[in-house]
């Protein structure tokens, strides 16, 4: 079945098989590989993207479900060689270790911060209450969000 | 992890969708937010050889005011039921068990009528739905049909509703004095689903609590009312007393092995976390008195 597609800004037509997830369009057809899958199991973030304005877990999305629709990947937040705030907030504040769960991370709180320009740290642990990451410990992150939510 | 290799259906209206159920039968999944299939299908748990994707049905999404009724389209997603003014003013409840579903990214995808479909123990909008004294709307080959939660929670997983049938409407009465409600549950530290959730439903004159519908998940099979704690709420003042002696009979008519068990939380626990969370379901209702 063919879907169309607008990722980072870009218009894509696919051909997908209807049981493929939409993380495995953006990874293995678009080479987008900066989403991880970690769980697999809907629970764990790390493949979170904005879809049509929501961050969603694109392990849990079949692409046909995403057809017509407009996706934001880590891929597409830096503008023009400038990182976005952001990520140089992860990168300041150390809120990341491996780095796996980190472009969910970001995605999610994006989303946060569209939806709550000024977060409190509870806000900010509830928004991110669906990413999971097993090194840092989380107060790094919530730091960071908190650094980004001031620059933006 | 791919689910498995299905046909794929997508539906523009609520009659092509009956259709498609009518000639696939009993191969064929309604899909909406996805967010029980998928991963039922990725683990292989359910495999529909037919998907009908219902999720482009306009007809089936959006919260409305209709008279003395909040009208909710089974496609309404948890995000936007917890976000409702609606919602929150005039059936408060349904709005906390919204909000605490899961996390952010599975409130932005999961839909009320997947939700009370899919009848999970240990969801929880069905206590909410049930409490408030909700109406599921569904239609089938043989027209439409008006299904009380009260009716509508059978069992593990099991519901009123027929395989050839569409929950097209969640109905909540909104009318009529003052009433308060509140849902509020143990949360699985893992995956967040209720260990035990219970929501309340108080109508008030004054100090008095004229009736009250109080109903639980994740304790048992399904949703169930807690008769127990609505019969000494009824014609009470409302007071710390009255919340206690509620809490107290939370578990009145059931028996031990009516309360789920599994390796997290044993069948005592639930049976006591139940008191715990009648009482606090009712202390957070009425202080929004
Ligand atoms: C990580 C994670 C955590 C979660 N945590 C919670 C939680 O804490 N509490 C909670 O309550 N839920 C939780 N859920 C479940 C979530 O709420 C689901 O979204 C919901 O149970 C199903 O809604 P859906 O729209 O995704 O339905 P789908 O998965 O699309 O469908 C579920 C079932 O309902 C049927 N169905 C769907 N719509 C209709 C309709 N209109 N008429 C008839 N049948 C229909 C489908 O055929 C299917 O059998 C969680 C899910 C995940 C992935
Ligand atoms: S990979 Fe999607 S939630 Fe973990
Ligand atoms: S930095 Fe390693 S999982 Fe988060």
């Amino acid at each position: 079945m063919h879907i169309s597609l607008t990722v980072n800004g870009q218009p894509y037509t696919v051909d997908v098989e209807p049981r493929m997830l939409l993380v495995h369009v953006l990874r293995d057809v678009l080479d987008l590989t900066g989403t991880n899958v970690g769980c697999d199991t809907s629970q764990c973030g790390a493949c979170t993207v904005i879809m049509d304005g929501r961050a969603v877990k694109s392990c849990t999305v079949l692409a046909v479900q995403a057809d017509g629709s407009e996706i934001l990947t880590i891929e597409g937040l830096a503008k023009d060689g400038e990182l976005h705030p952001l990520q140089e907030a992860f990168w300041n504040n150390h809120g990341l270790q491996c780095g796996y769960c980190t472009p969910g991370m970001i995605m999610t709180a994006y989303y946060l911060l569209q939806t709550n320009p000024n977060p409190s740290e509870e806000e900010i642990r509830h928004g991110l209450e669906g990413n999971i990451c097993r090194c840092t410990g989380y107060h790094n992150i919530v730091r960071a969000v908190q650094e980004a939510a001031q620059r933006m | 992890m791919y689910p498995p290799k299905f046909d794929y259906y997508r539906a523009t209206s609520v009659d092509e969708a009956l259709s498609l159920l009518q000639q696939h039968g009993d191969n064929a999944k309604l899909l909406a937010g996805g967010h029980s299939l998928i991963p039922l299908m990725k683990t292989r748990l359910a495999q529909p050889a037919v998907l009908i994707d219902i999720g482009r049905i306009d007809a089936l999404k959006g919260i409305q005011v209709d008279g003395d009724t909040l009208r909710i389209g089974p496609l309404t997603t948890h995000a936007d039921i917890a976000a409702s003014e609606d919602v929150q003013g005039r059936a408060a409840a349904l709005a906390d068990a919204a909000g605490v579903v899961g996390d952010v990214q599975v409130r932005n995808r999961g839909t009320i009528g997947g939700n009370l479909a899919h009848a999970d123990p240990a969801s929880d909008l069905p206590a909410a739905v049930l409490a408030l004294g909700g109406e599921i709307e569904v239609r089938g080959p043989n027209g439409s049909r008006t299904v009380a939660a009260d009716d509508f929670f059978q069992g593990l997983f099991t519901t009123a509703l027929g395989g050839d049938e569409i929950i097209t409407a969640i109905r909540i009465p909104a009318g009529g004095g003052k009433r308060v409600s509140a849902y509020v549950k143990f949360p699985h530290p893992a995956s967040g689903y209720a260990v035990v959730g219970v929501a309340a439903v108080l109508e008030l004159d004054g100090q008095t609590i004229t009736s009250a519908r109080v109903a639980a998940n994740g304790a048992f099979e399904c949703a169930k009312r807690l008769t127990g704690a609505e019969q000494a709420l009824a014609g009470a003042t409302a007071s710390d007393e009255a919340i206690a002696a509620a809490a107290q009979r939370a578990a009145e008519g059931f028996n031990a092995d009516d309360f789920m068990s599994d390796i997290f939380a044993s069948s005592e626990y639930r049976a006591h976390l139940l008191g715990v969370y009648t009482r606090r379901a009712l202390q957070k209702a009425l202080e929004r008195a």
